[in-house]
Formats: C-alpha cells, structure tokens, sequence
C-alpha cells in the first residue's frame, strides 16, 4: 500500500501536473500507478487531435472570472470548447422499428434484442417479484412497467406527475421512488398495474438542487435504502449535505452517511459475496478533455471519503480547490473509467446463463461524454474482479451506441440481470429497453 | 395581457374535444391560433408571449412536449398541445422552425445600459451555450431579439425554480444573479444587434 501511495505521490507530483500543464493529455489519461490499471483500453479513443489554436472570443481579455456555482466554471473560451454542450435527448421515444439495433454489438455467442420501446428517456431498470420490469426517467415525470402477460409484453404508465423520477428500488412486493428530493413507494404494486395507487412519501429530507439531484437508488443486504446526494455544480465547495452518499431504513428513519466526497454517483450494487459496495462517480468537467477520468469505487468502510471536490481519479488535484490538500487523503477508485465517459448504472452479474468468467463481473452502462471533442464511452464495459475484489480488467463488453462519425446513436444508462438470466440495458437516447442473453 | 386571455377563452371551447381531431385537421385548427399569439412572422406583438421566429425544431419540440406532459405550467399553452400526438408535436416544431428569425427593435438600446448587459452576458457566458450572437443551437432557444418583458419572465421563472427546465441548466447559471441583473441582460438581449 505505502509503495501504491509513493508512486501515485510521484506520479501526482512529477508526470501528471506536469503533463496537465504541458497540455499533453496522453499519459495524464493513464490509470493511477497500479490496483486500478483498468482503463478500458480497448476502448479508448487515440487522444483527440491537438485542439486549434485557441480563438479568443470577442472580448475575452475582458471577460471577468464565471462565477464557481456556474455549470461553465473552468471552462476555457476556445473555439474546440464552444462546440461542447450536454447532449439533450429527444423527448419523444423512437419507433420500435426505427431502433439502431444492427448498431449494438456483442461478443460471439450472446445476442440483442429490443425488450421494450416507446418509453420516454428510459433510465434506472428493477425486476418486480413477478416479473414486471420497472423504468424511471430522468427528463419526463413519469416511472413505467414494462408488463409480461401471457407471453405479450406491454408498456404502461404507473406513476406520472413526478419530478426527475429516475431511481428505483424493489423489495418484497414494494417499488421505491427517488425523485429528484423525495422517496416514495408504491406497496403491492404489481398487484395494481392496471390501477396503480399514487406513491407514498418516506424520505424528503434531501436538498432540492437540480444539479445532479436525480438519483439512482438500491437496497443493500442490510435491508437499507442507499441515497446519493450529489454535488450540488460541476466544480464547487459542497455544503456538508452533499457530495455524499446516505442509508436510511425502509421506514425512511434512522439516516446515516456511508460515503463523502461523491461527486455524483448514479449506479452502485453489491459484491454477491463479500457484500461490499461498488459505485461509480462521475469526474468534474472542464478540467480538460483527458483528465479527469470517472471513476469506480468501492467502499470498505462506513464514512470513507472519495476525493471530490479535491482530488479526482484518485490522483490528480482539482486545479482550484485542491490547494492545500493531499490525494493521499482520500480512498482511490478501484478503476478508472474514462475521461467524461458518464459511467452509470451497474450491476453485479447474477446471471446463471452468462459464461463462467463472467462470474461476480460488474457490467458498467457509460453513457458517453458531451465534455470532450472526441466522445467516450457509449458502451457496456465488463469489469472483472480479482479474489480480494480489487479490478483486474475492464474490458468493452456491448458497443456501438456511439457512432464512428462522434454522434450518439443510442446511449445506454442502466443495466439489469434479470431472474431468466438475461440482462436489459436502457437507453434513454430511444427510449428504450434491449435484451442481452447468451446461448439460444 | 388582456388580448390572450380573451383568445384563450375562445380556444378553450374550441379546443374542447381534441381527440377527436385527425392530425391534418388539427393543424389547421390550432396552426393559424400559434400565429396570432406568437406573430404571423416569428415576431409577437404579445405582451409576456415569447417570438418564436428563428427557434431551432430541437427547443420547440422539447417545449411542446412538456407543455403537453404538464411540466411546463403554463395553462394556455398546456391547453394548446393538449390531445396532440408525438407526430403533432412534431409537425408543429418543424413548421415554427421555418418562422424567420425577429429583427432588432427600431430603437437603439441605451449605451450604459447595454454596456452593464453585454458584461454580465460575458462574465456569466450566455453566449457559450446559446451561440455568440444568441441564435440558440440545439435544445438551446435563441435568445436574440426576444420580447424583453418574456425574457424577464421566463429568467425570473428559471430563479424561482418555477420553470425547472428540460435540463436544469439555467437553473444553475441564473443561481449567482439577481433580479436587477436579470432585467439588465433581458434589456440588453432584447436590443443587442
Ligand atoms: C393564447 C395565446 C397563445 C396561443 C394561441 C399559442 N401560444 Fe404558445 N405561448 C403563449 C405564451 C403566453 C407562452 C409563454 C409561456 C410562459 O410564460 O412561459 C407561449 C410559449 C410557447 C412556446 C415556448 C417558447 C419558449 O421560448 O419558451 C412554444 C414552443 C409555443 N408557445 C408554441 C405554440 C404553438 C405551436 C402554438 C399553436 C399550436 C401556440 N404556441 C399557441 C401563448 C400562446
Ligand atoms: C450551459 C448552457 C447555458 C448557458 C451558459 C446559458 N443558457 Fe440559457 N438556456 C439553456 C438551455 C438548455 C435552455 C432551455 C431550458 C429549458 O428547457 O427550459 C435555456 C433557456 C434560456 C432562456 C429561456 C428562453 C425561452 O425562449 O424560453 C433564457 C431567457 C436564457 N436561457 C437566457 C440565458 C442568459 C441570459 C444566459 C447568461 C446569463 C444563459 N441563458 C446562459 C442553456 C444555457
């Protein structure tokens, strides 16, 4: 461990701020010295192309100091930057016959098929008891049921009138509701499909920013309800509500905090038998096209801090406020995830179909970069585990969600087994749901 | 003011039974009332109703599916994409689109004041999402030439979180500023040429 530390203080010290200032993104985009040697080199990019000489824009001299709260905050006003911008999806779902479905690949011996379509920005993915897939959204206010019925599947609407409903939760009988401050549930509800009564409130103590507010939620083996707060703008001081993880009990009492320095995780799950929990978070913007990476974490210990917003990718120093502190202070990502690549949703594999090595493999959703020239991500990695847990490989998995021309043509945000042994992906770019199996 | 809520009591009646409606004869229903709130060629002479001249397909068509699904609340407009099907929503996105972008009013803004506007647009970056020139790109509405009383309007609703936003974006740019800064850049947007 001490020997980790000292390479990655060398690393930090020498090679990477170094490279930081030289501009020189290649090495920064190296993984920290060792554990996490993980980036998912098969698909990273070549590092873009040396961004044009920066245009200045009209009166950029001028121009005083974006205020920190400001999405915009280090962003540089070149012209290579100006073109960058969160990708909106569409709000209307694309036909089921329009899917790119010939785009997405698999490795030999699995196959893609469309589960469900026409579900507006389909994002966090549960399994009911019966069978009933439930989908949250993030950008439209409704949670839907992906019903299965004497082998026809139907989508309906169960809950509207909702605000950034995008995490879900399941548990004996109940579905669980995180919008963007609030959980609520719906008891029995795959006994009320087709009537479905309105969710009742459990948990509202949460801030009500919208920047990264909405929330991807899951039960832990301790029967407790796992809530992100995330960090209320992409670079800034958090107040100590945020930039963390919570548990509260099915009962929405007795909170505690289990992780701090989250800057916005949107996908966690637990190792099927050292119980531990993975999640990933994703790494500020603006700071420049290779650095920092997302990240995967994994927490040993209740109260761990994980960086943000002082240390990112478990190496590097945030440029403004990591003045004075120390990446050695903070719990390293067990991998890297890629630069701006919005790792998302994952999932341990509980599949008795998948293959052998596959085993306890964590199936990560990133759902592609907006903050970087040349796009990133836009697939299903596979991450394998070594016997201790730590990460021997991430390795492309399901592609071709971003096109060869830098344009999404589908962007995957949660992954699910379900109990047959398949595993759905979202797509909140279609508005909708595919089916990965192996064998016939 | 009082024009539309005239206009909207008569097309509340009008509008009563929508369902019924096929999609050719609900554009030419609803298509000619569009225009006359919003003006025949992309500019609105209606007080606290944004010009849609010059707005991207992306924008409109987002909007139009939250005044549909409700998350927009504005009654009128609620009322108007009420019973439209997704195909209807686009239909009406792409033909706004083709609206002509609005000119700048006849009068010169005043120098102090678009000097003030111009710095708080620079310093907080409008242009860096919405387009130098503010023409808008993408789900990011032109912003150009807008009615100042709508420009005010709607950064007033963004501030109160009244107005959450497909994205909640502006939520975030608008935290660090206040009102008077709001009507500076509204001001300033509305003239700028
Ligand atoms: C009775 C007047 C009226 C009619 C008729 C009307 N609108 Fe509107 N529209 C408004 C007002 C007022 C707003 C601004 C709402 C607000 O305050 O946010 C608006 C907003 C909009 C916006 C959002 C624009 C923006 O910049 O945010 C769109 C798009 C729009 N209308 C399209 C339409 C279409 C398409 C039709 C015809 C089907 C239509 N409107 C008919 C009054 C009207
Ligand atoms: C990071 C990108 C970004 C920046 C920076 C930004 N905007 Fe926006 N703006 C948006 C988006 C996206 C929307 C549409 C949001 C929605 O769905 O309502 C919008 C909407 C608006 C609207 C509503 C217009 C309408 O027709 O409804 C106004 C006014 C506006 N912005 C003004 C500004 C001003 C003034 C600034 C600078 C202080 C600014 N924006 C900076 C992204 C941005």
């Amino acid at each position: 461990m001490s020997l980790t530390i000292s390479v990655r203080r060398r690393l930090l010290a020498g090679t990477v701020s170094a490279l930081l200032l030289a501009g020189l993104p290649a090495l920064a985009q190296q993984p920290p010295a060792d554990p996490p040697a993980a980036s998912p080199a098969p698909t990273m990019p070549a590092p873009a192309a040396p961004a044009p000489a920066a245009t200045p824009a009209p009166a950029p001299a001028a121009a005083p100091a974006i205020p920190p709260g400001s999405p915009l905050f280090g962003r540089p006003n070149s012209e290579s930057a100006a073109k960058l911008a969160p990708v909106a999806p569409p709000p209307i779902p694309t036909a089921a016959e329009k899917l790119p479905l010939d785009k997405l690949k698999v490795p030999a011996g699995f196959k893609v098929e469309v589960y469900a379509s026409g579900i507006a920005n389909a994002r966090s993915l549960r399994e009911g008891d019966k069978g009933t897939v439930f989908v949250g959204a993030r950008l439209v206010d409704k949670v839907s049921a992906i019903v299965n019925k004497d082998g026809k599947r139907t989508v309906k609407v169960i809950a509207s009138g909702l605000h950034r409903p995008n995490g879900l939760a399941f548990k004996d009988g109940t579905l669980y509701i995180a919008e963007l401050s609030k959980i609520s549930k719906i008891e029995k509800i795959e006994d009320n499909l087709d009537n479905p009564p309105k969710p009742t409130m459990i948990y509202d103590d949460l801030p009500k920013d919208e920047a990264h507010g909405w929330k991807f939620i899951a039960i832990g083996p301790d029967n407790m309800l796992y809530i992100p707060v995330g960090q209320p703008c992409n670079n800034c001081l958090p107040p100590d509500t945020h930039a963390q993880i919570r548990r509260i009990g099915l009962d929405g009492k007795g909170m505690e905090v289990v992780a701090r320095g989250v800057r916005n995780t949107v996908g966690f799950d637990w190792h099927p038998t050292s119980k531990e929990m993975y999640f990933t978070d994703n790494g500020r913007d603006w700071m420049s096209e290779d650095v920092p990476e997302d990240e995967l974490n994994r927490i040993t210990k209740v109260g761990q801090h994980f960086g943000a917003p002082f240390c990112y990718q478990g190496n590097v120093l945030d440029a403004e406020l990591g003045w004075g502190k120390s990446c050695s202070d903070y719990e390293k990502p067990v991998s890297l995830m890629g630069p701006h690549s919005a790792a998302l949703g994952m999932r341990f594999n509980t599949s008795t179909k998948f293959p052998a090595k596959f085993k306890n493999t964590i199936f990560v959703a990133r759902h592609g970069s907006w903050n970087r020239s040349k796009k990133v991500g836009g697939d299903v990695v596979a991450v394998q585990l070594d016997a201790k847990g730590n990460v021997k490989s991430v390795e492309p998995f399901m592609t071709g969600f971003l096109g060869a021309d830098n344009n999404y043509v589908a962007r995957p945000v949660d992954v699910l087994f379900m109990k047959d042994g398949s595993m759905l992906v979202s797509d909140d770019f279609n508005g909708a749901v595919y089916r990965v199996s192996y064998g016939k | 003011m009082r024009a539309w809520i005239v206009l909207l009591t008569l097309l509340t009646v009008s509008t009563a039974a929508p369902t019924a409606a096929s999609a050719a004869s609900l554009f030419e229903e609803r298509s000619p009332m569009c225009l006359q709130c919003h003006g025949e060629k992309g500019v609105s002479e209606t007080p606290e109703t944004p010009s849609l001249g010059g707005m991207t397909p992306q924008f409109l068509l987002i909007q139009l599916y939250l005044f549909r699904e409700g998350t927009r609340k504005v009654e009128l407009m609620n009322e108007m994409a009420k019973g439209m099907t997704d195909d209807d929503l686009r239909t009406f996105s792409d033909f706004i689109a083709k609206l002509p972008p609005p000119p700048p009013p006849a009068q010169q803004g005043d120098p102090a004041r678009m000097a003030r506007g111009k710095a708080l647009s620079e310093q907080n970056r409008c242009g860096f999402c919405h387009n130098p020139d503010y023409s808008g790109r993408d789900q990011m509405p032109r912003i150009r030439n807008q009615r100042e009383d709508y420009l005010v309007k709607s950064m007033r609703e963004y501030k109160n979180e009244t107005r959450p936003g497909y994205e909640p974006t502006m939520i975030e740019v608008l935290r660090p500023l206040n009102d008077a800064d709001i009507v500076e850049l509204a001001y300033y947007l509305a003239h700028v040429r």
